[in-house]
């Protein structure tokens, strides 16, 4: 099991911010693969992935990152601070 | 070094009175403060959401790495979430160096860093509706200088 977290937009389109998911994919490409076959909500807040960041385990990573020994999976639109 | 992630309100003077105050060996105190922005009179307030765990990891490692980088004295970043009303403080950094071209050079590079790196997003609250605020290709340009 993972926890999955949805910030900002990604949040609101999937109408949760965080989730406990049972997933075997070996990366986070897989991972939205299969979130995204769940449900219209994720297709749609994965449409574009080139909007999107994710981190794992609280650090920025890549969409082609392993998910083996990943407690926590983020997905947020790029971060406007400051 | 100070960091905080608050909802709450900060005193900007008292801040940058303390911070100079608990430096020695410095010749050089850089404050910034980022300021909720109501361009067309519309905003009615700016809501912002953070990462809680990643936005405290990325700005200790964010603001190391200028310490180090810049041989600061010391630095303090405080960084607010919530509803904020046009003109309030949203944040503040402030650099100690012995001379000041590092200072500001660390405190623009935590700027830099701040905007595109930390876990926060904004949304703009206005009488029309709710907009989030888009990152722009010009903020991680500014990571290339560094």
């Amino acid at each position: 099991m993972i926890d999955v977290l949805y910030f900002a937009w990604v949040r609101e389109r999937i109408g949760l911010p965080r989730e406990k998911v049972q997933t075997d994919a070996p990366t986070v490409a897989a991972l939205i693969t299969e979130l995204c076959a769940r449900e219209e909500r994720y297709a749609a807040a994965f449409a574009d992935l080139a909007s999107l960041r994710v981190a794992l385990d609280q650090e920025l990573s890549s969409f082609d990152a392993p998910l083996a020994g990943v407690r926590e999976v983020a997905f947020f639109p790029p971060m406007t601070g400051g | 070094m100070r960091l905080s992630v608050q909802a709450e309100p900060f005193d900007l003077g008292a801040e940058a009175n303390a911070f100079a105050a608990g430096v020695t060996g410095a010749g050089a105190v850089v404050t910034f403060t980022g300021i909720v922005r109501d361009n067309a009179g519309t905003l009615s307030a700016m809501e912002i959401e953070h990462y809680p765990g990643m936005t405290e990891r990325a700005i200790a490692a964010i603001t190391e790495q200028a310490i180090a980088r810049w041989s600061l004295a010391d630095a303090l970043v405080i960084h607010r979430y919530g509803r904020l009303a046009g003109g309030e403080p949203i944040m503040m950094v402030a650099t100690a160096a012995s001379h000041r071209a590092d200072a500001f050079d660390a405190a623009e590079f935590l700027m830099d860093y701040l905007k595109s790196r930390a876990p926060f997003w904004k949304k703009e609250i206005g009488a029309d509706g709710a907009e989030w605020v888009a990152a722009k290709d010009t903020d991680e340009a500014a990571l290339t200088r560094w």
